[in-house]
């Protein structure tokens, strides 16, 4: 038998640290990617990494408390194991990440420095910059490189994940490797892999702008979706409260620019025409510190959202009339600014040509991160209480240790395995930790410890369960290449001859998938607007079914790579829609107006979509979440009662 | 090289232009493209209409949707890298109006202010045409091997924290760590060459982003480790001695990446690692 390997798709946190840690263990790994791992869409997180530290825990804070903010901030709905174990990982992260040599920011007498950020009254989030993100991916990209360099990972760069290869059915259905595109030749190969982890992040591009990526469709997910891996929660995407709109994408301006300060704030007089430095403390509404006195700016993202989409579509208080509120940190230290936040302090001037230190700045919220993700399991850790407990009071004695193996077994074999036996999910793919809403500075975390803590799972499984790859028939693989090759070529050949009806152009239809998705599945979703976005995709689809591309070329075929995935993005398009229409509450990130408060008989449970290949859509059932650490409360984050009335007579008083 | 890098003057003009810009005006975008490596370059033009905030990203994917040139003709998506369109990621690297940049950040308003006014776009010229705009930059991961650009630690276990910082030492790093490996350095740099044939890549000049990324690591404290090995290849065919001290590199970093400070640091480092050398007679 030769050597067993596995195969890594996506090259960003989650990828590069399963990568890492699979190859340090001694098992080759073959990374693929669409871009050069150095730049995928992590490089895009700005604010930080939350983890407890002795300052804060000297203050009262724990892994413990960590862990219970973000099973509360995410409504919920997440399966709290894991999350404890991330929690408790946290700490141990960060020093990895410090001897890799993130540039962390530092106090004077040189400790890493903290900052604050939502969903805490602790100063928990470490910070390089305001591009934490791309300061971290550097350093696990750098990591990689050097196992590149002795060999044990080898990269495919440019090359396009497909399709996963299976075989067996039903339960004995395990996955023995992938085809892929090289996105210049476009050959399409098969590579056996004993294990494969897909690391392939979100799928803002569905909402047409969002603040992600060119290359987050989000299609190899939804690819393994049409494959039969199960998709959970898809209904459950964040909208991040502040982001530039921009003609091309929305850019976000980071969290931790309320975490250093800033205020977001609207004229109280409607349509007031001054320079925002001219209207006086007096007559500025600001509305997340008047309606939630307790966390103010820094109440979690969806929060800020619906509060900011409110004063502007429901009340018409916008800045300058339109669908924008201030967020202002002119009050701060223009060189402070410069160090805690230079890297967004810089995308603000380039894009929108003022200088955020003196002017504040105009944004509103866009589509940022998928909660929800491909379905994946675990196997329980040591920790199970008799009954699950109450919130967390800081300083109160910690009910569980931080030790490694509470929330999860380590090194389990099925730890973020999806339902397909060696199909793992890890990083923003999967569907675990962040529940109805993630807290900010939690994404990077939960990539890294996938990476990390699950990538020993994925060594296990392969070196004790995982039959011989090599013995797998090679008509298995050849059928998945023909499968994709067909489709290809139907895909090449639909440029000829087209009928030159734009109504089957593929960015048409794709635009048109973004803003029906982005309309009706965002912020703000009722039964009535679903239905309706259901029976435009299914429109959609049909109009698909006749896509016709601009460009028959055999090398370097971008249009046929976008409209391929076009194809796959209707599909989960439509589990998204349908998850929020079937999740008759309020939760978290997921806000219907026909259904405002939370149900936890009915709807405390994961929405788990199934592909159902005979109709080509998707079949949807609820399922219990895996809960029993922490009791469910409810989520107000000290919100004060009608506020929402305020502005308006203070408008009329002025 | 003195007129295309005449616009790092121009910032006041560009905000001029943005002030003046006329809105929903239909520009031109004239594209330099090429089927595939070894084939040959055409020149098309496209009529694009402008909306608020448009760039060339904006610009290069209306004419995806409907690419038909300015003198009528069908013809098909321009191809070209791009990835976070921030400007944090280093894909869209281009050549406009004769000058190396991010497209994402390069906005029309600023360039194209007026009715018909031209943009031009080019690929870089320093590395090898897949199609159209997009080229291959794999040698500038291959010369981050070259100088192990890399902190070499002793595996991903949980051994506690790395060492402790200045605030002051950190920001050095950090500026030299903002490198996304763009390649506009080495666009710009008149000693940094095209070289197709991957085996010239370990003795032609490794460019300003390598030997800048070679000190980042130098300065790290456990980053020293490799130091000397890092020195040595710096010191060998190719290395910092080919810099011509032109200074381009440090003027179209989009990240003010201080280069020459870079090139200058390696530069006294072998130097001494060399003297070192010899006395140690090794």
């Amino acid at each position: 038998m030769t050597e067993q390997r596995v195969i890594v798709v996506g090259g960003g946190l989650a990828g590069l640290a399963a990568a890492v840690r699979v190859a340090e263990a001694g098992v080759p790994v073959d990374l693929v990617s669409m871009v050069p791992v150095k730049r995928s869409h992590s490089v895009c997180a700005q604010g930080g990494i939350n983890a407890c530290n002795e300052v804060a825990r000297q203050q009262g804070y724990s892994e413990y408390q960590h862990f219970d903010e973000t099973i509360f901030g995410g409504d919920f709905l997440a399966d709290q194991g894991p999350v404890l174990e991330m929690a408790n990982w946290a700490p141990r992260i960060i020093d990895l990440l410090d001897r890799m040599g993130v540039p962390f920011n530092r106090t004077a007498e040189g400790f890493r420095d903290l900052r604050l950020f939502g969903g805490s009254l602790f100063k928990r989030t470490h910070f390089s910059g305001a591009t934490t993100g791309q300061q971290l991916l550097y350093a696990l990209d750098e990591q990689a490189r050097r196992y590149e360099a002795e060999g044990k990972i080898k990269k495919y760069e440019f090359w396009e994940f497909l399709w996963p290869v299976t075989e067996g059915e039903g339960d004995d259905k395990r996955c023995v490797g992938m085809v892929a595109q090289d996105m210049r030749t476009m050959q399409i190969r098969a590579f056996r892999g004993a294990a494969v982890v897909m690391a392939t992040g979100g799928n803002g591009l569905v909402f047409g702008k969002s603040t992600n990526s060119v290359i987050c469709n989000g299609g190899a997910a939804a690819r393994c979706y049409q494959a039969g891996a199960h998709y959970g929660n898809a209904e459950m995407i964040q909208v991040h409260p502040t982001a530039i709109p921009g003609a091309d994408k929305c850019r976000l301006m980071s969290e931790s620019a309320r975490g250093e300060g800033g205020r977001v704030w609207v004229p109280k007089q409607k349509g007031d025409t001054r320079r925002p430095k001219d209207i006086p403390e007096s007559e500025r509404y600001y509305l997340l510190e008047e309606r939630y006195p307790d966390y103010g700016n820094l109440v979690p993202r969806d929060i800020a959202t619906r509060e900011i989409f409110d004063i502007c579509v429901n009340e018409g208080m916008g800045v300058d009339g339109e669908n924008q509120v201030y967020l202002d940190l002119t009050h701060r230290d223009p060189d402070y600014l410069t160090r805690k936040l230079g890297g967004i302090m810089e995308i603000y001037e380039k894009f929108v040509g003022e200088d955020p230190r003196f002017n504040p700045m105009k944004i509103f919220p866009a589509v940022h991160y998928s909660m929800g993700g491909m379905w994946t399991t675990y196997t329980a850790g040591a920790y199970n209480p008799d009954s699950p407990l109450p919130a967390h009071k800081p300083g109160n004695a910690i009910p569980v240790s931080s030790d490694p193996g509470q929330g999860l077994t380590i090194g389990a074999p099925n730890n973020m395995m999806t339902n397909i036996t060696g199909l793992y999910a890890f990083g923003e793919v999967n569907f675990a930790y962040h529940g109805a809403t993630r807290l900010g500075a939690n994404a990077l975390l939960s990539c890294i410890f996938d990476g990390l803590c699950n990538g020993q799972s994925v060594v296990n499984y392969v070196r004790d369960e995982a039959g011989a790859v090599d013995d797998v028939a090679s008509p298995v693989y050849d059928s998945v290449v023909k499968q994709e090759q067909d489709k290809h070529d139907a895909l090449v050949s639909s440029s000829s001859g087209g009928s030159g009806d734009n109504s089957f152009n593929p960015y048409a239809i794709a635009k048109e998938m973004g803003d029906e998705m982005n309309a009706a599945s965002t912020v703000v979703k009722s039964g009535p607007r679903l239905g309706q976005c259901m029976n435009k995709l299914s429109e959609l689809r049909e109009r698909y079914a006749k896509v016709e591309l601009g460009d028959a070329a055999a090398w370097t075929n971008q249009s046929l790579s976008f409209s391929r995935a076009v194809g796959d993005m209707l599909i989960m398009a439509e589990a998204v829609a349908k998850g929020g229409l079937l999740r008759e509450e309020s939760r978290g990130s997921h806000y219907r107006t026909d259904f405002q408060d939370r149900d936890d008989d009915k709807f405390w449970k994961t929405s788990l979509a199934k592909y159902n290949p005979d109709t080509g859509s998707t079949d949807m059932e609820f399922v219990e979440v895996r809960k029993g650490l922490v009791q469910s409360r409810p989520r107000t984050y000290g919100k004060t009662a009608p506020a929402k009335s305020e502005p308006k007579q203070t408008a009329a008083a002025s | 090289m003195s007129d295309a890098y005449a616009h790092l003057h121009d910032a006041e003009q560009r905000r001029q232009n943005r002030k003046n810009a006329v809105p929903g005006r239909q520009v031109i975008i004239k594209i330099k493209r090429c089927d595939g490596p070894g084939k040959p370059s055409r020149w098309e033009s496209f009529k694009v209409k402008t909306e608020a905030g448009s760039n060339v990203i904006s610009c290069l994917k209306s004419i995806a949707a409907n690419p038909v040139t300015t003198d009528g003709k069908q013809s098909t998506p321009v191809v070209w890298d791009s990835g976070c369109l921030e400007e944090v990621c280093g894909a869209c690297t281009m050549v406009i109006n004769g000058r190396v940049r991010q497209s994402c950040s390069c906005l029309i308003d600023e360039y194209a202010p007026r009715e018909g006014d031209t943009l031009t776009l080019e690929p870089m010229s320093k590395f090898p045409v897949i199609r159209d705009l997009w080229v291959d930059r794999e040698r500038m991961f291959h010369a981050l091997k070259r100088v192990q650009a890399w902190v070499p630690i002793d595996g991903t276990y949980n051994l506690g924290a790395g060492p402790k910082e200045s605030p002051e030492q950190q920001q050095t790093r950090y500026d030299l760590s903002e490198c996304m490996t763009c390649g506009c350095c080495l666009e710009a740099c008149p000693q940094f060459n095209l070289e197709e044939d991957e085996q010239a890549w370990d003795t032609a000049f490794i460019g300003a982003q390598a030997i800048s990324q070679a000190r980042l690591f130098n300065e790290h404290e456990t980053g020293k480790r490799l130091k000397g090995e890092r020195l040595d290849t710096l010191m060998g065919a190719g290395g910092v001695s080919d810099c011509g001290n032109a200074q381009n590199c440090v003027k179209v970093c989009p990240k003010g990446i201080p280069l020459t400070e870079s090139i200058a640091a390696v530069g006294r480092s072998t130097t001494i690692h060399a003297v070192t050398r010899f006395f140690r007679g090794k």
